[in-house]
């Protein structure tokens, strides 16, 4: 027979206005298998919690109800008052009287019945509750960072920083992301290479951080703590180890007309290639889709002009197998194409471009040395319109949401046209202009002001060639939509940002989850931006939405340190409340027949089987096998088992029987 | 018949993360409704096993909710597709035993919809006053078949 003690809370007036909560302590007295039960003003306060603490000493009681508010409340708080005193913390369970009983029904007899009820539910319960343990779960104190932009460098550095052993892998040849090929920046003009280039770099040099660049996450398993990771390393075709970077094979290479996707299709490179003279790795790769060897021809000019033998035709693709703790993503973003806009000729009048590629013709890394010319026929443009908001804000034709970067970037652009070309017009398409940040707005109004932008609020409905130019129709809604044509030589589209490509295949393999537009969705607005719906998987920068590097390099910061705690433990707690297989003796073994329907309905492939052998080594049954570190307690499996084999800890069949024939 | 003193009794299974913790918000929004019923709190609508609702009735409630999260919102991704499915199967199967399925009602609740979980059970509450008590499952029960 149990001895179980049961506390009923007034909650001040909270419970006690509409339930008399004397008759509730009275009653609960004479429930089988009580030994104690009294009521108490505020049992969630210290004096209340030592009430319960003493009662389990004097009563020798072995589990207990607290009838009091929502066991999403004080559970743990009730939980930790039991431990005190010596019971397993799982012997103690919480009847809400307060959010599910006084606070929604009125001051009645049949009030006062229902609490009753409820703590009687909570008392087969507890009869039938067994003492567990937290599952404690080892952690692997290291961690994988996806994605090489600034996001994922800044990441990576952190966490390195702080002792523990980075893996990064970036699926491009080289690290940097975006912002490498960022001329200068908002809202300081700084020369982005020049504030990139050495974190990149140290990127490559720390002695925590091995760094996979022309690599991808193949497969993910596991959970917090424990991830098991494999990468596919793609063959670049060139010994990583013997090649010195010397750059000899580059000039040998016979095909020229690549277009090359680092200056935005705005110049050609080789088949060999290293995508910028600063990559970090300083390593070229063979593009096999152009070289011409892989097409079949004859040519090896840039193994012949090799000094130390590194190009390797016959390398293949590597796949390696890393465990992990963690996991960051930070895979950033792209920018919707030109082909994609109808009324400004679909990508067909070569001189409409984008942001991105106005940023190449600004670098002075870039394909023309930062001299602003335009594609058609290279000459520098005299007037040149901006459109922000291109494909943003617009759910008919583009996306819904605020890209958020445009604004600022625009006003950028604007003022670099006219700090190189003093005579050239720069007119601005805009919506609103949206310049909340530190020093954005002042930005803006200097390019407005000082440097003589002209801003017209209005959309463009057209663009069209005309005489080797760009007709721009448009309307100024702020002159009551007075029709605007401009006569220009070039047209940069502010074209939205989007989730990056590939971006859904990588969140299925990680179980995160993704916004409606595709972007990885935060486990939290609010209170959890860093953190995506897995545990253990964390996020930075663009790959949550569009955002500008102050903000992508922040919150890299934030998950890093994220990431740090959870890695500076070498265990993890876990609520024990998970299934289990039963197990009886031969020749049964077990109630489970081995149909194994619950390992395929498990979201978190936490089920396996196993075969039990006899001594010769022959099996005599399969049964399901649940891994109590990944398995979340949901319970379908439960559900879903023809012969009650399994059953949930803290939920059992046992428990919710007896809990319904209390009723 | 409906008699007039006749209150109906019933349970309602609901998951940990949406439903019990909307009505929670229900209760901190001091919204009233009926005292009819006995929430049993379980990890998620997956964990909802026929059983359940069987065992239900024959201790003698009148009718039974179960309630989860929306369809994408499961925190368990996807138990409570799994609940779905298992309906659907179990619905036509009652139904062919003899089963009132006007007395089991299947709902999304989430952990923001305080005022949905009131309108709910008032809704049921008054629907099952109007059906009256569930003595037909006794026959039921007697004759084997539930
Ligand atoms: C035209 C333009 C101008 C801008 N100017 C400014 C400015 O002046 N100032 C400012 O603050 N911000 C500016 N920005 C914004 C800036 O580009 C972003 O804030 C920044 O690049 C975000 O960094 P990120 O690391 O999150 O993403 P990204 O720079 O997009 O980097 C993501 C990285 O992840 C890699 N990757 C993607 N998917 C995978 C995968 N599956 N596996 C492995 N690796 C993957 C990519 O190859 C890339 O290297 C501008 C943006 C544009 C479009
Ligand atoms: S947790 Fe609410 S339905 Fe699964």
């Amino acid at each position: 027979m149990s001895r179980l003690g049961v506390f009923v809370c007034h909650c001040g007036e909270n419970i006690g206005a509409t339930v008399d909560v004397t008759e509730v302590a009275e009653r609960c007295k004479h429930m089988p298998g009580v030994a104690h039960a009294e009521d108490y003003k505020y049992l969630c306060s210290n004096p209340g919690q030592n009430k319960i603490k003493q009662a389990i000493e004097e009563h020798q009681l072995d589990g207990v109800v607290v009838a009091a508010c929502s066991p999403r409340m004080h559970e743990p708080t009730f939980r930790r008052a039991v431990t005190d005193a010596g019971l397993n913390a799982y012997m103690c369970e919480v009847a809400n009287l307060r959010e599910h009983c006084s606070w929604v029904h009125e001051k009645a007899d049949s009030t006062t019945e229902k609490a009753i009820d409820l703590v009687r539910l909570q008392v087969e319960k507890v009869k039938r509750n067994k003492p567990l343990d937290t599952i404690q779960v080892p952690i692997t104190r290291s961690a994988l960072v996806i994605g090489g932009g600034i996001a994922g460098i800044q990441a990576a550095l952190d966490i390195a920083d702080s002792g523990h052993k980075v893996i990064m892998v970036e699926r491009s040849p080289a690290l940097g992301g975006h912002m490498a090929q960022l001329s200068e920046t908002f809202p300081t003009l700084d020369c982005s290479q020049c504030i990139l280039t050495p974190r990149m770099v140290d990127v490559s040099r720390h002695p925590n951080i091995t760094l996979l660049t022309y690599s991808e996450v193949e497969h993910v398993e596991g959970f917090i703590g424990n991830f098991k990771v494999a990468i596919r390393k793609r063959a670049r075709m060139v010994d990583e180890d013997l090649c010195t970077g010397c750059g000899e094979c580059l000039q040998k290479c016979p095909t020229k007309n690549v277009a090359d996707s680092f200056n935005e299709g705005l110049s050609m490179r080789r088949a060999i290639y290293v995508p910028f003279a600063q990559a970090v790795p300083n390593i070229p790769v063979i593009d096999t889709e152009n070289c011409r060897k892989f097409q079949g021809k004859k040519c090896d000019r840039c193994a012949k002009a090799c000094p130390t033998k590194a190009i390797k035709f016959d390398q293949k693709d590597q796949i390696i197998n890393v465990e992990v703790g963690a996991i960051v993503v930070a895979t950033g973003y792209q920018v919707m194409g030109t082909e994609r806009f109808p009324e400004y000729g679909y990508g067909t009048y070569p001189d409409v471009i984008t942001g991105l590629q106005f940023e190449r013709y600004a670098s002075a890394s870039g394909p023309t040395q930062g001299v602003i010319k335009r594609p058609s026929d290279g000459k520098e443009p005299e007037t040149v319109v901006f459109l922000a908001c291109s494909g943003s804000r617009d759910a008919a034709k583009g996306v819904k949401y605020c890209s958020k970067i445009c604004c600022m970037y625009t006003a950028k652009h604007a003022m670099l046209l006219k700090h190189k070309n003093h005579h050239a017009k720069a007119y601005v398409f805009y919506m609103d202009i949206r310049s909340a940040g530190k020093n954005y707005d002042e930005f803006v109004r200097r390019a407005i002001e000082e440097d003589g932008v002209k801003y017209i609020r209005g959309r463009v409905s057209r663009i069209y060639e005309e005489d080797g130019k760009l007709i721009v129709k448009g309307a100024d809604t702020l002159l009551g939509g007075e029709p605007v044509e401009i006569k220009a030589d070039m047209v940069v589209l502010a074209s939205a940002a989007l989730p990056n490509h590939g971006q859904g295949e990588l969140a299925q393999k990680l179980h995160v989850g993704t916004d409606p537009y595709g972007f990885v969705a935060e486990a939290h607005p609010k209170l959890r931006p860093v953190e995506t719906t897995s545990a253990g998987i964390f996020l930075a920068g663009a790959c949550q939405s569009p955002r500008d590097i102050p903000e992508t390099v922040g919150q890299a910061s934030a998950a890093a340190a994220k990431v740090t705690a959870l890695l500076s433990r070498s265990h993890l707690a876990r609520e024990p409340l998970v299934a289990e297989v039963n197990r009886k003796p031969a020749p049964q073994f077990s109630d489970c027949t081995g149909c194994l329907l619950c390992e395929t309905a498990c979201p978190y492939q936490a089920i396996g089987h196993e075969e039990i052998k006899d001594r010769n080594g022959n099996v005599l049954k399969t049964v399901a096998k649940i891994n109590p570190g990944l398995c979340q307690g949901c319970g379908t499996c439960v559900s879903l088992c023809r012969t009650k084999a399994i059953d949930l800890h803290g939920y059992s069949n046992e428990q919710i029987f007896a809990e319904i024939m209390s009723l | 018949m409906a008699d007039e003193a006749f209150e109906p009794k019933i349970t309602a299974f609901v998951c940990n993360w949406c439903t019990y913790a909307g009505a929670d918000l229900t209760g901190t929004s001091r919204l009233k409704y009926q005292s009819n019923i006995r929430i049993i709190r379980l990890p998620c609508t997956g964990r909802v096993d026929f059983m359940l609702i069987q065992k239900a009735f024959a201790r003698g409630s009148d009718g039974v909710i179960v309630s989860g999260c929306h369809p994408n919102d499961c925190h368990y991704t996807s138990g409570n597709y799994h609940a779905r499915r298992r309906w659907m199967v179990f619905n036509d199967l009652m139904e062919f035993m003899g089963l009132d399925m006007r007395r089991v009602t299947f709902s999304w609740v989430s952990a923001a919809e305080g005022a949905k979980w009131a309108t709910l059970v008032n809704e049921v509450t008054d629907h099952l006053r109007e059906l009256g008590p569930y003595t037909e499952y006794q026959r039921l029960l007697n004759a084997g078949v539930a």
